[in-house]
């Protein structure tokens, strides 16, 4: 049922009967890639940060990352920070939960980002994925893997704007350097 | 994994410390016997049964029962034993069955701590036999293994027990009979399982406390029952007190003969039931109720709101919850619209900047056009917010309509008919409210402020005149007199939502400029004394208070809260200084600062009704101490943020309706209850 989203692609988060979503988990899940060599156990954490960005008309009004957890409306709720992944050997890490039909009526696009909060590159990252589940089923709806980490410190997920009366999510996968959310600001505003 | 051995048959066992099953459709004996290696067993100290359940490395039941779990740890036996028997019979005498062939066959299994089975064997066969050797577990060459017997004996355990070489056999067969029947007719003493409906009369009791904070003074309410610890050996019958809707007892239901499992976990000597962990003390043994859950609503319709619809171990629990989290909602609620509303606003002004710096807007109607179309932009925008604002605070205010009336008179207000029904509660509530909050968006909703109990700060009651919200400017006298009422008022709250004896209330009153104010706390007799006046009667009880401080701080790091002395009153102490500093010099004033910072640990609590303005003499010397009071003022005003967004919200005092008696009814019933537990 999940679509496996490459990137730039979107997709509508309309549901199979008609209906539209009320509530969405993005989640982020990531394994330190295992070192070769003596001493294999002193493995490096990696500390990933999942952010949302959320924008109202291109301008960023809010959001949700490891020190502020809720946004103000509430609408938006990050469900911690997790300084090391893979604990759940496959599933979330780090979750940002979106209550669709509370997002204050000006947010059109809240943008999802990772950020490597401990500086080691996508190289180093080992099964980065994000998904989108349905928050009332759990049933996932859209699922993208980081493909061929590289230099590089940040990603840029996904996004979920407002398309008519429902949502849309669109993949973008692109790029970047930064060490939370702030740093990748220019490179959000492109994707607007 | 597991072997099914058929008689005769041999198994390994891999782990020491083993478990032995036993299940029978009927009550029967287990016991086990140890042997030498030439398999005599030398003496009845050797052997385990009801009577003696314990030896090194094995340990049966105590009574006779349908299931049995025997425990055993090889490596513990003694290094003289080579085989174990295990053995079940027959109870005589007790009006059961006599012979194996009358029951259902039995079945053991060899099982690992964690429950796996490792071997296996239903006992087949049997016929006139009152007891049967079901399996061995014996040492070959350092290493145990488990053999399948199934050897019965007619002649019942007497003759089990000769023919493994005991001696005093036929005695002990006796002794061990009688043990059984004393365990089963001290189980028939139990009192029966705890029924479905006794659940039920429990959980009903709870919410029954939430709505009516104050209980029954009666010893036979349910929450205040001491447990039982066990119950008389010998009964013939069931106890009973014990029934459904009796005190029941937080002990889950002792061994009766149909409930086998409660039977094999018979536990140390002189008990006939389990050993039961929870604490006797703690009234959450039981899960709680479930919360009330709304009505499924209905398509297209958000849920019909139901007071007590949040978490908790208890209905106060669970509306404090309910409250908070309404207090949650309507917060990002506002912040919601507002930052939509300030959205709109920026993005008009810049779209009519943008009109107004374009030349060519200046000539014909085009900036015209512009201009109109960016305010239509920002109605629009703000008319969307405004139905989501409007949506979402009908939904609270429906709520509110129904936990207002649900609350226990700690959370209500003083018009609440609650109030009316007071009586004196049995337990300290976890919160007060000390007024009610609402934000410019929803005048006509307010939140309960509910603060948690014991207070973790004390309280400053602004009698300055600086903060006059409502416009209604009312002069500095009027405003003292209604701080010094809207003291009262919160100190009555607070002795009232205390049980008898558990608060004590000091005034001081230097100036005797409050009198009138006091006059419901003096009349009634509820204070601890008469208010202090005079700089004499001020250091007088800041000396007391501050001494109690000293000693409980001091017994509490020496670990000794028993050597306090025993006129130390151990109620919690709240004292109220009306116009501070009058009075004070700068001794009193250092030490009412110490009782500030030390006293909420310890149970001292100040109450301070003062305008920050007559305190300027002292500087900035006294800002850490109006910082750490929490500043209520006594007409509506806006100075209290949330936790979340941090809005401002604006502060209404809980006021006793004007001509209520609500106050003179509350205090008058205190001060009985006060009089009563003095006695």
């Amino acid at each position: 049922m999940t679509v496996n989203m490459t990137k730039g692609q979107a997709i509508s988060l309309q549901k199979n009967d008609g209906g539209t979503l009320t509530a969405v988990r993005m989640g982020l899940g990531w394994q330190a890639a295992p070192r070769r060599g003596l001493f294999g156990s002193r493995t490096r954490e990696i500390d990933l940060d999942a952010s949302a960005v959320l924008f109202a008309d291109k301008q960023p009004v809010d959001v949700v990352f490891f020190r502020h957890l809720v946004s103000d409306d509430g609408s938006v709720r990050h469900t911690g920070d997790n300084l090391v992944g893979g604990v759940g050997q496959g599933g979330d890490d780090e979750a940002i939960l979106v209550d669709l039909a509370r997002v204050p009526v000006h947010i059109d696009q809240i943008v999802f980002t990772v950020n490597s909060f401990t500086g080691q590159t996508f190289q180093e990252v080992q099964d980065a994925f994000c998904r989108l589940v349905d928050e009332t089923n759990g049933e996932e709806l859209a699922r993208y893997t980081l493909a061929g980490g590289g230099q590089y410190t940040a990603q840029i997920m996904a996004k979920v704007h407002r398309a008519g009366a429902g949502w849309q999510m669109t993949a973008l996968g692109t790029p970047a350097n930064g060490r939370t959310f702030q740093d990748l600001m220019p490179a959000i505003l492109p994707h607007l | 994994m597991t072997a099914e051995l058929v008689r005769g048959q041999n198994h390994p066992l891999s782990q020491a410390r083993l478990e032995i099953r036993v299940s029978a459709g009927k009550p029967i004996v287990a016991g086990a016997t140890l042997c030498d290696e030439k398999g005599k067993v030398h003496g009845v100290e050797w052997v385990a049964h009801p009577g003696s359940p314990t030896l090194p490395g094995m340990e049966v039941s105590k009574q006779a029962a349908a299931d049995h779990r025997l425990a055993c740890d090889l490596d513990a036996l003694p290094e003289t034993v080579h085989r174990v028997s295990v053995l079940l019979a027959l109870p005589s005498g007790v009006g059961g069955p006599v012979r194996f062939g009358a029951v259902a066959a039995p079945f053991v299994a060899v099982t690992g701590l964690d429950g796996s089975e490792i071997a296996s064997y239903t006992v087949t066969g049997l016929d006139a036999e009152s007891a049967v050797v079901v399996l061995e577990l014996y040492r070959r060459q350092d290493a145990w293994k488990v053999r399948a017997v199934g050897q019965g004996y007619a002649g019942g355990l007497a003759e089990l027990l000769a023919d493994q070489g005991l001696s005093q056999a036929q005695q002990l067969a006796g002794s061990i009979n009688e043990a059984v029947v004393q365990g089963l007719a001290r189980s028939v003493a139990a009192p029966p399982p705890r029924t479905a409906e006794g659940d039920r009369s429990r959980h009903a009791a709870a919410p029954a406390l939430g709505q009516d904070q104050s209980g029954s003074t009666s010893p036979g309410a349910p929450d205040q029952v001491p447990p039982q610890h066990g119950h008389p050996g010998g009964q013939g019958s069931a106890t009973p007190g014990a029934g459904p809707g009796g005190p029941q007892s937080n002990y889950p239901a002792a061994s009766a003969p149909q409930d086998p499992s409660a039977v094999t976990q018979s536990g140390g000597p002189g008990a006939g039931g389990p050993v039961n962990y929870s604490h006797p003390g703690r009234q959450a043994a039981a899960p709680p109720p479930p919360p009330p859950t709304a009505p499924p609503a209905r398509p297209g319709q958000p849920a019909q709101p139901v007071a007590g619809d949040a978490t908790g171990w208890s209905m106060e629990e669970r509306l404090y919850n309910q409250v908070w989290g309404m207090f949650e909602d309507l917060a990002r609620t506002a912040a919601a619209y507002r930052s939509a509303v300030d959205f709109a606003e920026s993005r008009m002004e810049q779209e009519l900047d943008k009109v107004l710096s374009d030349p060519r807007s200046r000539i014909g109607g085009q900036g015209d056009a512009a201009r109109e179309a960016a305010r239509a932009k920002h109605a629009e925008l703000v008319d969307r917010a405004k139905q989501v604002l409007d949506r979402d605070l009908a939904q609270l205010t429906a709520e509110a309509e129904v936990v207002e009336p649900a609350l226990p008179p700690a959370f209500a207000g003083w018009d609440n008919p609650a109030w009316h029904g007071y009586r004196v509660p049995m337990e300290i509530p976890m919160a007060l409210r000390l007024g009610d909050l609402h934000l410019p968006e929803s005048a006509d909703l307010s939140i309960p402020m509910l603060v948690r109990l014991p207070l973790e700060r004390g309280l400053w009651i602004d009698s300055g005149s600086t903060g006059s919200f409502d416009g209604s400017i009312a002069d500095s006298d009027e405003l003292r007199r209604l701080a010094m009422d809207t003291a009262v008022a919160h100190a009555a709250r607070l002795l009232a939502v205390y049980p008898a004896g558990e608060f004590s209330v000091h005034v001081i009153d230097a100036a005797g400029s409050a009198t009138s104010a006091l006059l419901p706390l003096v009349s009634t007799g509820v204070l601890a004394g008469p208010p202090a006046v005079g700089a004499a009667g001020v250091n007088d009880v800041l000396a007391r208070l501050t001494q109690r401080v000293d000693l409980v701080q001091m017994a509490i790091r020496g670990g000794a809260a028993d050597s306090l002395p025993s006129d130390l009153d151990p109620a919690e102490q709240l004292l109220i200084v009306n116009d501070f500093p009058h009075g004070f010099d700068d001794r009193a004033v250092t030490r009412l600062r110490y009782l500030a910072d030390e006293g909420p640990a310890v149970g001292v609590h100040l109450m301070l009704v003062a305008d920050r303005e007559d305190a300027a003499a002292y500087g900035p010397l006294l800002d850490p101490l109006w910082r750490s009071l929490l500043r209520l003022t006594p007409v509506p005003d806006d100075h209290l943020a949330d936790p979340w967004v941090g809005h401002t919200w604006t502060y209404d005092p809980s006021r006793v309706p004007p001509d209520s008696q609500v106050l003179q009814h509350v205090l008058t019933q205190v001060a009985a209850a006060r009089r009563s537990w003095n006695r």
